[in-house]
């Protein structure tokens, strides 16, 4: 396997890396910090992966894209599976406030992965295989008060996976648009609880895994998040917009 | 990408895993091994180092202070498969060091009763295990740790660097500084298995006669003692000792467990009582077999109570107390008879009491527990009448010029810890200007 990750030093991300690195894949990781990207390097080497190459990159840099694409694919003789995991949780109440804060986040969540989505989609689908999984959520399916710019971002994350899954089955290319609930990782911290909803990142990872073992299209993780989503998704607008969530 | 940095979380209520401290600290994480230390803004406010909260007392507290979490400093940085020389950062715990090393004929030096604990604990507690005897403790296979210090200074510690501070953190309890990455010296293992044999004695003297008989030739001993049983019955219990399994290929390859209990909430009462103590021994007593000798996975060898999440739970509301304590050879037989009699007699007790004698190996530490001499480890339901029990045995101790366990001690004087560990004062000169626990005020407290 030759996987490339973006937002390396995500919680989710790293997790999932070390699943990859049990089965001796060669890794790209994308990230900000260099310091950071050694620390992963170093411990992914370690826990068996066969290669691993770093790459600097700010994910809203939209001219890091094709280099960042093709170095992977340099660095380790071809590429068959993305990752997109980068992302922020942000301030509802400040994005509410100014739309530059709003646009920051659509910017962080929504637009740098179309962005980087288009050369790798175009690779893929000239290469008539591999897969590209990406991180969305759950928050996406249904706007809700507490945190509707984020899942403005992450649904048209979502609506834009649909279209490319569309698009890119006949060039039998995987896309796997991942809906995690609410994982305990440094983004959510601030606002984690300690209750059965809240899953480790490690058992989102499996999921991820097992999503692309199976040619899934769309995974919710932990799987009862589905139900949930189904419920909150059928509750009609005239009740939903009076309901404080 | 994503956000990161120090979380933090106000005022939460931390319980150490006797379960019946529970102390308000601020828990700040170090999210980096690069990053500098994150300290709260008080000055006054005392940090200490945390990592997987498996003391039992309040040597891993800090109330009314902030924790520094190791939870984030996880990552393996180097492991040379054929020197078994590895490299990680402090946070990593020795449940992932084994599912690492293991499946390449590595295995860890020295290992406690449970694999649930980071590497930065493991050399802060200097902990011990079934090969005392052989091996020494813990710290004694640690090559080198890095140091992270209050002022920003990093310190690179070993035998041969700043040897003073190596030896001030190798069982200082976290005070000297937060440990961001050590290196150890594995040994090697031709497969993941024992060969134990179970031999079941009927009294403290039979247990000291199979065991001066064993120390040569097993490297891993220990005893299981029926802390209910009387007069000529007083300390019956079983004895284990086994060496790693030779054979490359052995005859029998027992699985690993996969079965995993848990106790999902604290019961309102303590299930250990007096009843159940006196049922429990005898049974377990019964149970065990004459003589046995068998191959079994080192998983339910060495961490029996690692396949039950939460078994500190069985204790109730009210938690528990574990009691370890170490006096030398000279007088031990009689003093493990005289503490065994005493608990006897008190009809109080636990279902898993251990006794092990130390042997010489000297540790590096500075304020290391383990001495030449002979331990016992028990636990009791915390309950009132359980106090003066163990201030009974404590003088039984001090006579015997025996000390306690920090990691597992909650209720210590400090005029004992002073008199046990004389080199606390010399010890005092490494501790953080910044970093304090609840143990180290508790046990400083003016005599």
């Amino acid at each position: 396997m030759k996987v490339m990750i973006v937002g390396a030093c995500s919680a989710i991300a790293e997790a999932t890396a070390r699943q990859f690195a049990d089965r001796r894949a060669a890794l790209f990781l994308v990230a900000r910090n260099q310091q950071r990207l050694d620390v992963l390097a170093d411990d992914l080497r370690v826990r068996g992966a066969s290669s691993v190459d770093t790459f600097v990159a700010d994910a809203c840099d939209y001219d890091s894209h094709e280099p960042m694409l093709e170095a992977a694919i340099e660095a380790m003789g071809g590429l068959d599976t993305v990752l997109i995991a980068h992302g922020t949780l942000p301030d509802q109440k400040e994005a509410e406030k100014t739309w530059e804060a709003t646009a920051q986040a659509l910017n962080e969540n929504c637009l740098s992965v179309i962005g980087m989505l288009t050369p790798i989609a175009n690779y893929m689908e000239e290469q008539r295989g591999g897969t590209i999984a990406v991180i969305s959520s759950v928050a996406g399916d249904r706007g809700r008060q507490s945190n509707y710019v984020y899942g403005t971002a992450k649904g048209a994350v979502s609506t834009f996976l649909q279209g490319l899954r569309n698009r890119l089955t006949p060039a039998g290319v995987q896309v796997l648009t991942i809906k995690p609930g609410f994982v305990k990782t440094p983004m959510t911290a601030d606002v984690a609880g300690d209750g059965f909803l809240w899953a480790e990142p490690e058992d989102i990872a499996s999921g991820i895994m097992s999503g692309i073992d199976k040619n899934r299209n769309v995974v919710y993780l932990p799987w009862f998040w589905q139900i949930i989503m189904t419920i909150i998704k059928c509750v009609p607008e005239v009740i939903f917009k009076r309901l404080s969530l | 990408m994503s956000s990161s940095g120090s979380d933090k979380k106000h005022g939460s209520k931390y319980v150490s895993w006797g379960q019946h401290m529970r102390s308000d600290a601020q828990m700040l994480r170090l999210a980096s091994r690069n990053d500098s230390l994150p300290l709260p803004d008080e000055a006054a406010m005392p940090v200490l180092p945390y990592g997987q909260g498996r003391s039992y007392g309040d040597s891993c507290m800090n109330n009314g202070g902030a924790l520094i979490s190791n939870a984030s400093l996880n990552h393996f940085i180097e492991f040379d498969y054929q020197t078994g020389r590895l490299s990680c950062e402090a946070g990593v715990t020795l449940a992932e060091i084994l599912d690492l090393v293991v499946p390449q004929g590595w295995f860890l030096p020295v290992t406690p009763g449970t694999r649930f604990v980071s590497i930065g604990g493991a050399i802060a507690n200097d902990v011990h295990g079934k090969n005392h005897h052989r091996a020494g403790t813990f710290g004694c296979h640690v090559l080198s740790f890095e140091l992270l210090r209050s002022d920003g200074t990093r310190m690179q510690c070993s035998a041969d660097e700043n040897p003073d501070w190596f030896a001030a953190t190798i069982g200082g309890l976290g005070l000297t500084g937060m440990i961001t990455r050590a290196e150890l010296q594995l040994k090697a293992v031709m497969n993941p298995y024992l060969q134990e044999e179970t031999i079941r004695f009927n009294n403290v003297d039979e247990f000291f006669a199979i065991n001066s008989e064993s120390e040569d030739q097993f490297e891993y001993t220990v005893a299981w003692i029926d802390c209910v049983a009387k007069g000529d019955s007083l300390g019956r219990g079983a004895y284990y000792r086994a060496n790693h399994h030779g054979s490359a290929s052995p005859h029998k390859q027992p699985a690993a467990p996969k079965g995993n209990f848990s106790f999902p909430f604290t019961p309102p009462l303590s299930l250990v009582n007096k009843l159940s103590l006196k049922a429990f021994n005898e049974i377990y007593y019964r149970l065990q077999p004459e003589r046995r000798n068998r191959t079994v996975h080192y998983q339910p060898f060495f961490y029996p109570l690692d396949s039950i999440q939460h078994w500190n739970r069985m204790y109730g509301p009210s938690g528990m107390l574990q009691y370890q304590c170490v006096v030398p050879h000279e007088e031990g037989q009689q003093v493990m008879k005289d503490l065994l009699k005493t608990i006897a007699d008190s009809g109080d007790g636990s279902f898993l009491v251990v006794l092990k004698t130390f042997g010489d190996v000297a540790s590096p530490g500075l304020l290391s527990f383990p001495q030449p001499g002979v331990t016992l480890a028990l636990d009791f339901p915390n309950k009132p009448a359980v106090l003066p029990l163990l201030n009974r045995l404590d003088d039984i101790t001090r006579e015997a010029g025996g000390r306690l366990y920090p990691a597992k001690d909650a209720r210590m004087s400090a005029a004992d810890f002073q008199a046990g560990y004389p080199q606390w004062q010399a010890f005092k000169e490494f501790i953080d200007p910044r970093f304090s626990s609840g143990f180290w005020r508790r046990v400083t407290a003016t005599v």
